[in-house]
């Protein structure tokens, strides 16, 4: 790894302006799980390293009944899946965290890390988009808000403009009878990047029976993660059914647009969109009747 | 060039200061500047698992940490595993269960294995195969060291 300088803010403020400092040249570390990957073979370069672990509230995992749930850009995955708030009124959220790389990797990584890293394979940013996510970055020109699904731009890349840092994620508060679910299709048990995932969040209505509302979003499909939002449009006011099941599937199956590579065909992926999109709405339908 | 950064942090329960570069590695400290090359190097990019360390009560990849960030915490190596007494029950179990062939997983496999041990004494064999899944190794084949695991915790429960 080339030299870099490392510095260990406490505030937000004290951030912000590191990153500024060193404008383009300015990376923000928190689990590290790809970002020293990164530097130590050359995908990136940096000349200074943030470490953003000391700044309170980016280690935050709070939940409250009205606003819902705000993760600390830096909170590692281990603190999403023991949290027992996060695992009562998010189960979709514990679907990612704790599939994400090895125990030893889920001790460090965090979710807005996974959303900062932008891989359009990343686990964390389809039940996060499903689930209404908003990202809640700093910068030297002050706050602004970005929902998940309109954050990264490309493989790799974000909107965080220099000198701007992610502070936190906030997942609203869960609808009555509402549930989620994020499932991922790997060769292998564990320890594999996803061929393609899908993540889906219901609302049903008293009855159990219809669709209020659901949101369907997609990994290892596109350049970058993607909110198939005409899949999960399709789907309120129906009736849960096969076929509405099956409609929204076929629009998701529409709304991916990925490359062979050697994880995977054109063929193949769009398939396993279809199969995955038909489980995961299975699943958060479940989830959100109360069944499991 | 940026300089040497002066640490402070806890190895084993010692207190242990140590200079290092921001982009040093803490497996790069523990065994180019500490001398403790009981953690192994494999991969270097966090997927063998062979530089596993406990670092605050959580594995890591010691690999994917830098040495800088080390201060102030409590970092628990393979060197920290055996007591003055003798070693430890996941170790008897490894050597008993014959769980290594050419070794080089083993440290990070028997820190792994103890760390869940101590967190899960009733974990079942798919409990210790997810924990495991982050440790590789190219020589066993895997079934002797779950078995090992297993039996070491059948003798900590004893």
């Amino acid at each position: 790894m080339e030299a870099i300088e490392y510095t260990t803010p406490k505030t937000i403020a004290e951030a912000v302006q590191a990153m500024a400092s060193a404008g383009d040249r300015a990376r923000a570390l928190a689990g590290g799980t790809d970002l020293l990957v990164q530097l130590r073979g050359g995908r990136r370069s940096a000349d200074l390293v943030v470490d953003v672990k000391d700044i309170p509230e980016l280690n935050e995992v709070s939940y409250n009944p009205q606003s819902g749930l705000t993760i600390g850009a830096a909170a590692p995955c281990y603190q999403i899946y023991a949290n027992a708030d996060v695992a009562a009124n998010y189960p979709g959220l514990v679907d990612s965290a704790s599939l994400i790389g090895s125990i030893q990797i889920q001790g460090r990584a965090s979710l807005g890390g996974n959303l900062c890293n932008s891989a359009p394979s990343a686990d964390a940013i389809p039940p996060m988009i499903a689930m209404g996510g908003v990202a809640n970055i700093a910068g030297p020109n002050g706050t602004r808000q970005v929902a998940v699904e309109d954050f990264c731009t490309g493989p790799g890349r974000n909107v965080l403009e220099s000198g701007e840092l992610l502070v936190s994620i906030n997942i609203p508060a869960p609808a009555p009878n509402s549930g989620a679910n994020y499932l991922r299709f790997i060769p292998r048990n564990e320890m594999d990047i996803a061929v393609a995932g899908v993540g889906s969040a219901v609302v049903l209505d008293s009855s159990g029976q219809n669709f209020v509302s659901a949101r369907i979003a997609l990994a290892s499909v596109a350049p970058t993660p993607v909110f198939a939002r005409e899949a999960g449009d399709s789907l309120a006011g129906k009736a849960v059914s096969d076929e509405s099941i099956e409609e929204a599937a076929r629009l998701a199956m529409e709304a991916a647009v990925p490359i062979t590579d050697m994880r995977g065909t054109v063929r193949q992926r769009i398939h396993l969109v279809g199969v995955l999109t038909r489980r995961t709405l299975n699943n958060a339908i479940r989830r959100a009747r109360g069944e499991e | 060039m940026p300089g040497l950064v002066h640490v402070s942090t806890t190895i084993n329960g010692n207190p242990t200061d140590f200079l290092c570069e921001p982009r040093q590695s803490l497996l790069e400290v523990l065994r180019d500047v500490l001398g403790m090359t009981g953690t192994k190097e494999g991969c270097n990019d966090g997927n063998c698992g062979a530089c596993t360390v406990v670092l605050d009560g959580r594995i890591v990849t010691s690999c994917l940490v830098l040495g800088v960030e080390a201060q102030g915490k409590e970092v628990s190596t393979i060197e920290g595993v055996a007591s003055p007494e003798g070693l430890h029950p996941v170790q008897l179990a490894f050597l008993e269960n014959a769980a290594l062939q050419c070794g080089i997983c083993t440290p990070g496999f028997i820190v792994a294995s103890k760390a869940l041990l101590d967190r899960e004494p009733d974990a079942d064999e798919g409990r210790i195969r997810h924990w495991l899944a982050g440790n590789l190794c190219r020589c066993t084949g895997y079934d002797k060291i779950v078995r090992a695991v297993l039996d070491a915790e059948d003798k900590m429960k004893a």
